[in-house]
């Protein structure tokens, strides 16, 4: 860790290491900026053995992979998640909203699913479409030089498909399809849903002589060792550092503010030591924030000075407001077919080979925007929990008994492994003012931080389409041959809606346009208010798309991050 | 095996050794505990204290791990490919009690109710009865109708049905379970599709098209050029 509280003015502070701030740090540094990088997690480098989990097997862990202190499991990378201790969140009224932080260098590009999709035309003019919601103040040609470059510099692998809202990329080869995958076609071709080859940053083939290719042992959720997949580290902070640019990184430090001088400019950032639970200054002539929509939300509300009563640039009174998450509904099924399977190595890469985007037209629908649906399944590395029940599918073939004792069990475990499936839709919701993050005026975090507090109800357009959901998974399933695991759930349980906040697409809190009215940031993801404070992280989106927002979120840190560099040329900071 | 012998290669692998070398070395227990264990899963250093403190704690009284013992090789009886005892079943429930503390008083009062039952009926311990009369009172807990709620059934069959699920992921998540299942994966690899035989049992093929969009492995290592248009040239 380097010297802190250096009078060091740097050009850029950048909070947060995820997708966005690690974009920041690359494009920024290579420009020849100096840059400090704070974190509020700390040092992580998906090839360093103490910390990698990567390719070991279920009996390394003593709960052998279970969940009791990472949600996803022993060997998923990410450092918090729903709850960190000292750091809660608070809820208001019937509120029930799940906030996924992942602190460590990064951030939630370790573990993410690679799901790496552009937002098409449409995605950026709903409002347009079908009235709802706000457009973008940007078109897709504004941001598709953007996703090409992020294509070249990371690595996406999919298909060139000719979809009008499913632009193509650059893309590598994708992998071939499984067998619970080639079962999914089928079923879905039946229903009339389209099936294609997914888009994933791993990588099945060289982009350049630095990063190892994908070596498919279903793992990125374990972060890469050999840097097949994208993570900010492995792909734009390391390389960045590489390449000499002057990057300090401040580890296990927790933004609390953005300071401000006499002027209401931002002046640097004030932080905490974890290691020493001590807060420590830091100046820069431009704040760029990337801490994650909430976060940054956070950082700017407690930024309260005369100059802004409300927070900082927050004279819209919109800071947090428009909080948006992926809709998320599921559902699974026995495939009695793969009863008893030949077992081979069939992990492949680290999610889904083959995909379904958004294939109907709402005009004929009774709800607003689409999903896109996501398969899993198949002979997966057994983990804790496997064996639970090993034979509850008895009931399928009319043997209502199960249970026993003996070599029956070694006999069923081996009979069932591997014919299950799961298809999952992940849909877009509505931005609504009346969602939103806010700063909670009781209630400080172990820091002394005052924390923030939800507010978030989905609307009739997120229900309706959960059970449209419901109703296609089921159809596709039948399809398939197979037999829905779940009761279907009903109109009492949102269709199986998932609370807000469980998809970890959140977004929108500092959303850009241009009357500074009716938004937090500009085009560059600029505050309006204030001109050298910058937000990179998914804050600025107006919309979510049915798309995952990290490959956006990507493209338009570079775009904003270039612009910055253009500014710093014209010596406006 | 004696009693006495089954006592110690219990609990010496789980606790009885690290007491014993604390007490010879004066070490702290937690660095024992460590060092006996194999468990290299890049915790971070909370989480590696969280399970310092667990291996720290001692949860079933030998009599109790003995009993399991006996029950987990009921359910799973050693074969060609290993035992309750190579999967190391038995520890994993002892720290499984302690990283999930709802399982303590189910598996605790089940092995109360079990040892009961067996003296009521047999006038022993559940341990010391003979196999016969241990599957006895086994029958009657351990089959149920799937299409039941577990919850609603008797508490023994509930119990039963909790150490069995612990005796199953424990033996097949093991290295010697994992073999016997035909897990093959977590090592690297290449991924060149569905082998062709397993395609013919369920008369499934590959589309042309789909294929021809795929990576030919043989081009992996070349690096990826694109004319403008993101065709793939190389």
């Amino acid at each position: 860790m380097q010297i802190k509280n250096r009078a060091k003015e740097y050009d850029v502070i950048i909070v947060g290491s995820g997708a966005g701030g690690g974009m920041a740090t690359k494009v920024l540094s290579e420009a020849g900026l100096s840059v400090a990088v704070v974190e509020a997690g700390p040092f992580f480098d998906p090839a360093d053995p103490k910390t990698m989990t990567q390719l070991k097997p279920a009996f390394y862990s003593p709960r052998r992979g279970g969940s009791s202190t990472r949600h996803f499991g022993d060997y998923d990378q990410a450092y918090g998640g729903w709850d960190i201790e000292g750091e809660p969140y608070g809820q208001i009224g019937e509120t029930d909203f799940k906030w996924f932080r992942s602190r460590m260098l990064g951030g939630r590009t370790n573990h993410w699913g690679r799901i790496s999709l552009r937002f098409g035309p449409n995605d950026f003019k709903r409002k347009s479409i079908d009235g709802l919601g706000e457009n973008w103040p940007i078109s897709y040609d504004d941001i598709k030089p953007y996703y090409d470059k992020v294509d070249k510099l990371i690595g996406v692998f999919g298909s060139k498909e000719n979809i009008y809202n499913e632009p193509d990329g650059f893309f590598l080869p994708p992998p071939k399809p499984r067998l619970h995958e080639l079962f999914y076609i089928k079923g879905a071709r039946k229903s009339n849903v389209k099936v294609m080859p997914s888009r994933l940053s791993v990588l099945t083939k060289r982009i350049n002589n630095d990063r190892g290719l994908c070596f498919y042992c279903a793992g990125c959720a374990k972060s890469c060792n050999v840097y097949g997949d994208f993570s900010s580290g492995s792909c734009l902070i390391f390389p960045a550092q590489k390449s000499g640019g002057q990057i300090d990184l401040y580890v296990n430090s927790m933004v609390r503010t953005v300071t401000t001088n006499e002027e209401g400019k931002a002046s640097g950032v004030s932080f905490i030591d974890k290691d020493q639970n001590k807060e420590y200054k830091l100046k820069g002539k431009v704040v760029v924030l990337a801490a994650s929509a909430c976060s940054s939300a956070r950082i700017l509300l407690n930024s309260k000075t005369k100059q802004h009563p409300n927070g900082l640039g927050n004279s819209s009174d919109l800071i947090g407001k428009y909080l948006h998450d992926s809709t998320g509904g599921d559902m699974m099924a026995f495939l009695p077919e793969l009863i008893n399977r030949k077992t081979y190595n069939e992990d492949g890469v680290g999610g889904m080979h083959v995909y379904s985007p958004w294939w109907l037209d709402n005009k004929k629908l009774d709800f607003a925007r689409g999903y896109h649906i996501e398969v899993w399944g198949g002979m997966g590395a057994p983990t804790y929990g496997t064996g639970f029940n090993v034979n509850n599918f008895n009931k399928f073939f009319g043997i209502n008994k199960a249970g026993g004792y003996g070599d029956i069990l070694r006999s069923d475990m081996k009979k069932y492994y591997g014919s299950t499936i799961g298809i999952s839709g992940r849909g877009e919701s509505i931005a609504q003012k009346t969602n939103y993050c806010e700063i909670d005026p009781n209630k400080v975090d172990k820091f002394g931080v005052p924390i923030l507090r939800f507010n978030y109800q989905w609307t009739d357009n997120e229900i309706k389409q959960a059970k449209h959901m419901q109703d296609t998974f089921e159809e596709i399933i039948y399809n398939m041959g197979g037999i829905p695991l779940w009761g279907k759930p009903g109109k009492d349980a949102n269709y199986g809606l998932n609370k807000p906040g469980w998809i970890i697409h959140e977004v929108g809190t500092t959303r850009m346009g241009d009357d500074p009215k009716k938004s937090v940031t500009n085009q560059f993801e600029r505050l309006h208010d204030v001109s050298n404070v910058y937000v990179v992280d998914a804050g600025p989106f107006v919309s979510q798309a049915d798309k995952n927002p990290t490959w956006t979120i990507l493209a338009l840190a570079m775009r904003s991050s270039e612009h910055i560099v253009e500014e710093f040329k014209k010596q406006n900071f | 095996m004696k009693r006495r012998d089954s006592i110690k290669s219990i609990a010496l692998v789980s606790f009885g050794a690290s007491l014993f070398l604390e007490s010879c070395f004066g070490v702290t227990r937690e660095k024992i505990t460590r060092s006996l264990t194999r468990y290299d899963y890049g915790r971070t250093p909370e989480e590696t204290l969280y399970d310092d403190k667990l291996f720290a704690q001692k949860f079933f009284t030998s009599d109790e791990l003995l009993t399991l013992d006996k029950l987990c090789n009921l359910i799973l009886p050693p074969n060609e490919f290993g035992s309750i005892r190579d999967a190391e079943v038995v520890q994993l429930i002892e720290f499984m009690a302690k990283d999930i503390p709802s399982y303590q008083v189910p598996l605790r009062n089940g092995l109360v109710w079990i040892n009961e039952e067996s003296k009521n009926r047999f006038n022993n311990l559940f341990i010391d009865l003979d196999q016969t009369n241990q599957k006895e009172i086994l029958d009657e807990i351990a089959y149920y109708d799937p299409n039941d709620n577990m919850n609603d059934l008797p508490e023994p069959v509930q119990w039963f049905n909790l150490v069995r699920n612990l005796t199953m992921t424990g033996y097949f998540t093991s290295e010697v379970g994992i073999k016997e299942l035909g897990y093959k994966g977590n090592m690297p690899n290449i991924w060149d599709g569905v082998p062709q035989d397993v395609l013919d049992q369920y008369g499934l093929e590959y589309d042309k098209d789909w294929l021809e969009k795929c990576i030919d492995q043989s081009t992996r290592m070349t690096i990826a050029e694109w004319d403008d248009e993101g065709n793939l040239l190389t």
